[in-house]
């Protein structure tokens, strides 16, 4: 059910971000969601592409510093209150989130939330006993 | 032209050379029986006290390294027994661990006295009024400013370093006629003075001993005309004593070496044979009147070059040029000793290897800023921003607490410092001294 996240540490200059994305480009990864977390000095680059793998092969060859995270898709109705459902029921079992994005494409009728939690196994569980949808990686890696 | 010690200070070269030679020879003789570590070197060489009869033989006798000082850490080359010993004071390693230097109640008052000496060329007197903003504590700088100013029998303010405000607030009220401190620290207060809107002519000041970093002769200028005072360079190191070892008088042209108690020579640091006078090379000091831990021939990678002859100020102590460099890696930085191997133990502690990291120095509104970059690798990343913060300090704390001052860390890509052929650069240094 986990999704593999690719983490990339950039520093704040020009170019790198473009950097990442020429080398994933050119090796044909395609990437379905990003955010980046970003500091005065240096931000953290967040992907989900379709191959994880090869992409942090690619990357650590380009010399960037990568770590692979494992993190959850969860689809949420989008409408009013959609987000805080899924959200609810992971406070109410004290699973605590490090950080959420949302994803750049979404399917018919679920917009789409990645999460890094401290406790994935458990926030899986909890989210699918609540009807909350979780999708599979390889769902996720398609997309 | 006043002076402290007339005698010492304008004392013949044919005098001075035997007053030397008789410290030498029982300085040599002192050590070869209380330490084991000299013993052993000048046996290695198959030297024994009774070769060295005088300065003549100085060249015979082994040098002693920083290495020497961290290798018989802490007190290996004490020649007097803790017993005796009064004070201790310590300045960088160029690792972790510091450098220890022992001072018996005599030391103290040589130290004082030398002190004396240099505050006295400057002018000082029993009336005088002396702000000493050298840190004090294990640094030798404050405490060595104050015990000389003591001497001189002048009124001293222990102000140490820090706290601008109040150094100036106090320089004007209670009358300062000299500061000793940094030259930098005296042009960022000149700085703090005008943006106080406080004029020169309130203030008393009249002279400023100003080292342990070195400063140009345009910074000397800036700071005399800012602040309307005579600017004396003092040079001193905590192995040999700490500052007073040399210092200018008011002509300005060399700093009188105190040569009745650390005799200078000048050598080639590659080949370590004695040039001679006149030329330019590494200085190296023997003190042949401590008690605590006199040291032979000691390098100080310092550059610079020596000039006999009678000065105008008539003075006959021989004369350091102004030092123009270093034959090692340290930088000084507020005054502190800093060594990038220092950074480099620090780094070590982060996990197996250490990253690259580069120091870079920079001087910005007359303060010293050190900036540390380091280049993050697989075992230090993380995809969260709280725990890359974390990492960033904890380097900067380690860091602060090993060099004793504060320092920015960056932490930057892999590869993005720039890799050399053979040694690795370590240091930027932006500094327009």
């Amino acid at each position: 059910m986990l999704v593999k996240q690719i983490s990339i540490f950039l520093e704040n200059k020009s170019g790198r971000l473009a950097e990442v994305t020429r080398a994933l480009g050119e090796n044909d990864i395609d990437i379905s969601a990003l955010s980046i977390a970003d500091t005065t000095d240096f931000g953290i680059l967040r992907l989900i592409v379709n191959k994880p793998e090869k992409a942090e092969r690619i990357l650590k060859e380009s010399d960037f510093t990568v770590s692979i995270t494992n993190v959850i898709a969860i689809g949420v109705q989008d409408k009013p209150g959609g987000l805080s459902k899924a959200l609810i029921i992971l406070d109410r079992e004290s699973i605590g989130i490090e950080y959420m994005y949302a994803f750049v494409s979404k399917t018919e009728e679920d917009a789409l939330v990645i999460l890094k939690v401290d406790d994935p196994e458990k926030a899986v569980k909890a989210l699918k006993d609540n009807g909350i949808s979780v999708l599979p990686s390889s769902q996720v890696y398609k997309l | 032209m006043s002076y402290w010690n007339q005698t010492c200070e304008c004392m013949p070269r044919e005098e001075m050379t035997k007053l030397q030679s008789e410290r030498l020879v029982n300085t040599v003789r002192k050590i070869y029986h209380n330490v084991p570590f000299y013993r052993e070197k000048m046996q290695k060489k198959g030297l024994e006290p009774g070769d060295i009869k005088g300065v003549e033989d100085l060249s015979k006798l082994p040098f002693t390294y920083k290495q020497d000082l961290r290798d018989t850490y802490p007190y290996g080359l004490f020649a007097a027994p803790l017993s005796e010993i009064i004070r201790l004071h310590a300045s960088s390693g160029t690792t972790g661990k510091k450098i220890v230097v022992g001072y018996t109640r005599n030391d103290i008052e040589k130290w004082s006295e030398v002190m004396a000496r240099t505050l006295t060329s400057a002018g000082a007197t029993k009336e005088s009024i002396i702000q000493v903003a050298y840190g004090y504590g294990l640094f030798t700088g404050g405490l060595g400013a104050h015990y000389g100013a003591e001497k001189v029998g002048a009124s001293v303010i222990p102000i140490s370093g820090g706290n601008t405000k109040l150094q100036l607030q106090i320089m004007k009220d209670f009358g300062t006629t000299l500061l000793a401190c940094t030259p930098s620290y005296a042009l960022y207060m000149a700085e703090e003075l005008e943006e106080a809107g406080i004029k020169k002519s309130e203030l008393k000041l009249k002279a400023g001993v100003f080292g342990a970093e070195p400063w140009s002769a345009k910074m000397r200028d800036e700071i005399e005309q800012r602040l309307g005072i005579l600017a004396i360079d003092i040079y001193g190191l905590s192995e040999i004593i700490g500052p007073g070892v040399a210092a200018e008088c008011p002509c300005k042209c060399g700093l009188h070496v105190q040569e009745d108690h650390f005799i200078p020579e000048i050598i080639n640091p590659d080949t370590e044979e004695v040039l001679p006078h006149g030329s330019k090379g590494e200085i190296v000091f023997s003190s042949v009147t401590k008690e605590g831990m006199p040291l032979l021939r000691y390098r100080t990678r310092d550059i610079s070059s020596l000039e006999y002859g009678k000065c105008d100020c008539g003075r006959t102590l021989v004369r350091m040029n102004k030092v123009s460099g270093r034959t090692d890696d340290m930088l000084i930085i507020r005054g502190v000793n800093v060594f990038p191997s220092q950074i480099e133990s620090v780094l070590l502690e982060l996990g197996e290897t250490a990253p690259h990291y580069l120091l870079i120095v920079d001087r910005v509104d007359n303060l010293d800023i050190l900036e540390v970059l380091v280049e993050m690798n697989q075992a230090m990343f993380s995809d969260e921003v709280r725990q890359i913060e974390n990492l960033e300090k904890k380097i900067k704390r380690e860091i602060e607490n090993t060099l004793g001052i504060s320092a920015k860390v960056r932490l930057v890509e892999p590869k993005s410092i720039q890799r050399s052929e053979g040694k690795a650069k370590r240091v930027i240094d932006n500094r327009k001294i």
